[in-house]
């Protein structure tokens, strides 16, 4: 492959953000994570979408539910130790039954380094279950997009909250 | 020192087609009040802490209509890093009103950091909301209605009041009815399902 090529070639972030912006999500709240790098990015260089830095990932849930209220959709970019900050605001979710998209980059998990990563990396599933939030695991590119996919319907079809958690088998074990 | 609830019902003249969602706590009692439980209000009697960052994706999911955060001291204090992603945004169709008594008037009226030390307006500015004001008596009322109906940068008004009640309302705490009966406000009846 030339680097020319190899600068263009789609990626499976390309596709995802893709499905993100055709499924109608205007607004892109996140707390940064090199897993999410790409999204932000794009975000960012969107004209048409709101990229919404959070000190804190709980204000994202918040979000959610206000673009939802006004009519509009956004999505919640996070990483696993931040789902945690997220647990009572998704009282939010569940009480008013807000349809409810967050993408979660993984940590304290397969293949983890980090020690401090885990007891919260372990917790994300248990935790987000307890919520009425359902959680759809992704470990390689093409099931990223299978599953952003399939979560998009189960949110904006059925209405219910989703998790899509996209594991170190798809981002790579990071070094610190 | 102001009385809340009168106090906010002289804000919110002329206000009558803002959006308003409300923060868990007094707030919400008076809001529910005053407006005589309107759809255009969403009134949170859960999750402390979250009314301003649902202000912020209502009103950028709604650039052409006013909305309004109304909410009282300890529900800010709970995330008051939320007024910092507020003022990176800094849509011009935003509000917040803070009723500042000092205290947690549903729990026993325990003493806040503001009945101390903190001053949230100060707060607010220095995390980059651009126009902030105090309203401490009847006499700044009218400038602080001139900043709620003034459009601009992202505005932030911190009333002080006296403690004391919140107005006696019961409120509807179903949430998929309060949900819709707002949706339905906002995007007008009969809009497309999801």
């Amino acid at each position: 492959m030339s680097i020319r090529e190899a600068t263009t070639a789609r990626t499976w972030q390309d596709d995802v953000y893709r499905l993100l912006r055709e499924a109608g999500i205007t607004q892109f709240a996140y707390v940064p994570d090199a897993g999410h790098r790409a999204f932000i990015d794009a975000a960012h260089a969107d004209p048409d979408v709101h990229a919404i830095p959070l000190s804190t990932e709980e204000e994202g849930v918040g979000v959610i539910a206000g673009a939802y209220l006004g009519g509009e959709q956004a999505v919640l970019l996070m990483q696993s130790s931040g789902v945690g900050n997220t647990i009572n605001f998704l009282s939010l979710i569940q009480h008013c039954r807000i349809p409810f998209l967050t993408l979660v980059s993984m940590r304290g998990d397969f293949g983890e380094q980090n020690p401090w990563q885990f007891p919260m990396g372990q917790a994300v599933e248990p935790v987000l279950q307890a919520m009425g939030v359902l959680t759809l695991r992704a470990d390689s590119p093409a099931e990223a997009v299978q599953t952003v996919e399939a979560a998009l319907s189960m949110v904006n079809r059925s209405g219910r909250a989703v998790a899509v958690l996209l594991t170190q088998r798809l981002l790579g074990v990071k070094k610190f | 020192m102001l009385e809340r609830t009168q106090a906010l019902a002289s804000l919110l003249d002329d206000t009558d087609d803002r959006l308003i969602v409300t923060g868990l706590g007094n707030a919400t009692y008076d809001v529910a009040f005053i407006t005589e439980h309107h759809p255009r209000v969403f009134t949170m009697d859960g999750v402390m802490g979250a009314a301003t960052s649902i202000g912020l994706g209502l009103a950028l999911a709604r650039p052409e209509r006013e909305v309004l955060v109304i909410t009282g001291d300890g529900e800010v204090l709970m995330n008051v890093g939320a007024l910092s992603t507020i003022a990176v945004q800094n849509p011009n169709n935003l509000r917040i009103i803070v009723l500042d008594n000092g205290h947690y008037g549903l729990t026993g009226d325990q003493m806040t950091a503001t009945g101390s030390v903190t001053d949230l307006a100060a707060t607010a500015g220095g995390l980059g909301i651009k126009r902030t004001m105090t309203v401490r008596s009847q006499a700044d009322i009218p400038a602080a209605r001139e900043l709620i109906l003034t459009p601009g940068d992202t505005a932030f008004i911190l009333v002080r009041i006296a403690q004391g009640p919140g107005a006696k309302v019961v409120l509807n705490r179903d949430g998929t009815r309060l949900r819709d009966t707002f949706r339905d406000y906002v995007m007008g009846r009969g809009h497309a399902p999801e």
